[in-house]
């Protein structure tokens, strides 16, 4: 009987850009890094929609307040669509839940910050998920096929939902005074945190090389970010507003914007627990969670009854 | 008649709006995503209904008159929405008995809605019809569900019905102006008690114990629970803070 090198064979698929699929014999790091990193996606969009979800009920029209409950339906969605994905590589979404309100499960820290005016959905939009986008784009190619799907859907309706957010700052920009001031307090609240998003810099980032090996990834932290500020940089023009950056600037020699230091001080204490809604986030998610339970048993119970019932029938 | 056309359409807007606005709450909070995103989906529904009625009352209206004019720069006492919309959501149960009673007079009320001779609030009734469907499926799956599950969810559910059945004899109940556009709502009680009796009993619910209670009366005339003062300071915060504002 002829030995196979398994993980040799894994490598030269990715290599060959065959997608990974469930059945698929897969070394324990890339299904355990594959669970981590979609289970975290999939708790960033629930918890996402929190921040979001404040804005509802004083919506400033009706018209808006359609769009913004739609909005926050589909992240629902998304949430959906990657517990199913990361479903597959064997691990119940009740248990992915419990290990997001024990805290060992992680989710995007952004949702840490707390959305303070009607400006702030319209910067989430435009900015968040903007940052969103170009890390989800490139996931659109990622070696896992479940995920690999899974972000092809998201990142249309993801798009659609910057373009929102974009358009919703535009009517300020263009309002009153107080409305364009809102605007520009909102720019500079969320700029600083989007960047954080793309993750530590390539150099402190303990998880790249493998997930690069394995094209989990296939751009660096660093790498995404800069195409974020060169994309927002231009489109900040149009709301005739400005980046909280002193020494953003374009550089003819790199063909980038150049832009200044995170503050990763600021970084890790979000990341550590310490940012201004850590705590309300996820005794949020823990009240919704523990008050349904009575909800998802009646419904566990209805349903076995009725199974019963079909078969005495 | 003129007016009359106007308050009624303001009556069907109100109504929906307000239970919208209350549903809206629910969004990110649900006991599990896929009743997150069902909720959510009835509440965009219901807003989606307010405001074609909104626009065609403001075209009445005319003047400044617009959608958000109406939704955001009235008062407490000029809000005709029926009391049951405006029902704390209380637990996922009570949301979902609110729904289901509502939707269910919704669904009596718009099928005779789209023979009426306005055309404009026959075609929204003809529109809104089809989601109410779904809107009167799903809640009484859950209300069957509820009722006939646990011991638990069933004495919830029990305690639902008893703390809104009395704000459901106002939907039969006809003010002036449903009288003057000829939609009085006494006849749609029976098709309207009759299929929650047929749900009801499914769900293992008693229906008996809520014959002879008192009905309480007066959101379509504009005297309401005090509770719609918060929902209204909450829902128009924005227009009342920034006058005269494009969102």
């Amino acid at each position: 009987m002829p030995t196979y090198d398994l993980e040799k064979l894994f490598q030269e698929r990715i290599d060959q850009e065959i997608k990974i699929e469930p059945k698929d014999w897969m070394p324990d790091a890339y299904r355990k890094t594959n669970l981590r990193q979609i289970s975290q996606h999939a708790h960033s969009e629930i918890v996402g929609m929190l921040p979001e979800g404040n804005w509802i009920s004083r919506a400033p029209s009706l018209k808006r307040k359609a769009i913004l409950l739609a909005k926050v339906q589909d992240e629902a969605g998304h949430g959906l669509y990657l517990y199913s994905a990361a479903e597959t590589l064997g691990q119940s979404r009740e248990q992915m839940i419990n290990d997001l309100h024990s805290g060992k499960a992680k989710y995007s820290s952004i949702f840490n910050y707390p959305t303070l005016t009607w400006a702030d959905i319209g910067a989430i939009g435009w900015l968040v998920d903007g940052a969103a986008i170009m890390n989800q784009v490139m996931l659109t190619r990622t070696s896992y096929g479940p995920y690999a799907r899974a972000m092809v859907r998201i990142c249309k309706e993801e798009s659609f939902h910057q373009r929102q957010g974009f358009e919703t700052l535009l009517v300020l920009s263009k309002g009153t005074p107080a409305q364009r001031a809102m605007c520009q307090d909102a720019i500079n609240r969320w700029w600083w945190p989007a960047l954080m998003m793309f993750g530590p810099r390539d150099s402190e980032s303990s998880n790249s090389d493998l997930s690069m090996k394995w094209k989990i990834k296939r751009k660096s932290n660093d790498e995404l970010r800069q195409q974020f500020v060169d994309m927002i940089a231009e489109q900040v023009k149009l709301l005739g507003m400005q980046l909280p950056d002193p020494a953003l600037k374009w550089n003819a020699a790199r063909n980038h914007y150049d832009f200044g230091d995170i503050n990763w001080e600021e970084f890790w204490q979000v990341v550590k627990g310490n940012g201004p809604c850590n705590k309300e986030r996820l005794e949020a998610r823990k009240k919704a969670w523990e008050e349904g339970q009575w909800v998802r048993e009646a419904a566990a119970a209805y349903a076995a009854k009725n199974k019963t019932r079909n078969k005495a029938a | 008649m003129r007016n009359s056309i106007i308050d009624y359409t303001l009556y069907l807007a109100d109504s929906a709006l307000i239970l919208g606005q209350r549903n809206g709450d629910w969004c990110g909070h649900g006991p599990i995503l896929e009743q997150d995103i069902a909720i959510t989906n009835i509440t965009l529904d219901l807003i989606g209904q307010a405001r074609s009625f909104y626009q065609y009352a403001a075209s009445l209206i005319g003047g400044d008159s617009t959608e958000d004019s109406l939704a955001y720069l009235r008062g407490e006492r000029e809000f005709k929405n029926c009391l049951l919309a405006e029902r704390p959501n209380g637990d996922w149960g009570q949301t979902i008995l609110r729904q289901f009673l509502f939707s269910n007079f919704q669904r009596e009320l718009y099928t005779v809605l789209t023979q009426h001779t306005d055309q404009t609030l026959a075609a929204i009734a003809e529109k809104s019809l089809k989601e109410v469907n779904y809107h009167c499926r799903w809640s009484s799956e859950w209300v069957v569900r509820l009722g006939d599950g646990t011991d638990e969810s069933h004495l919830k559910m029990k305690t639902a019905l008893e703390n809104l059945w009395p704000y459901t004899g106002e939907l039969f109940k006809g003010a002036d102006y449903e009288i003057a556009v000829g939609m009085d709502p006494s006849s749609l009680h029976t098709p309207w008690f009759n299929q929650v009796e047929k749900v009801l009993q499914e769900a293992t619910l008693p229906i008996s114990s809520t014959e002879h209670i008192f009905m309480h009366t007066g959101g379509k005339q504009g005297v309401h629970s005090e509770q719609l003062g918060f929902l209204l300071t909450e829902l128009q915060y924005m227009q009342r803070a920034y006058p005269g504002s494009n969102w």
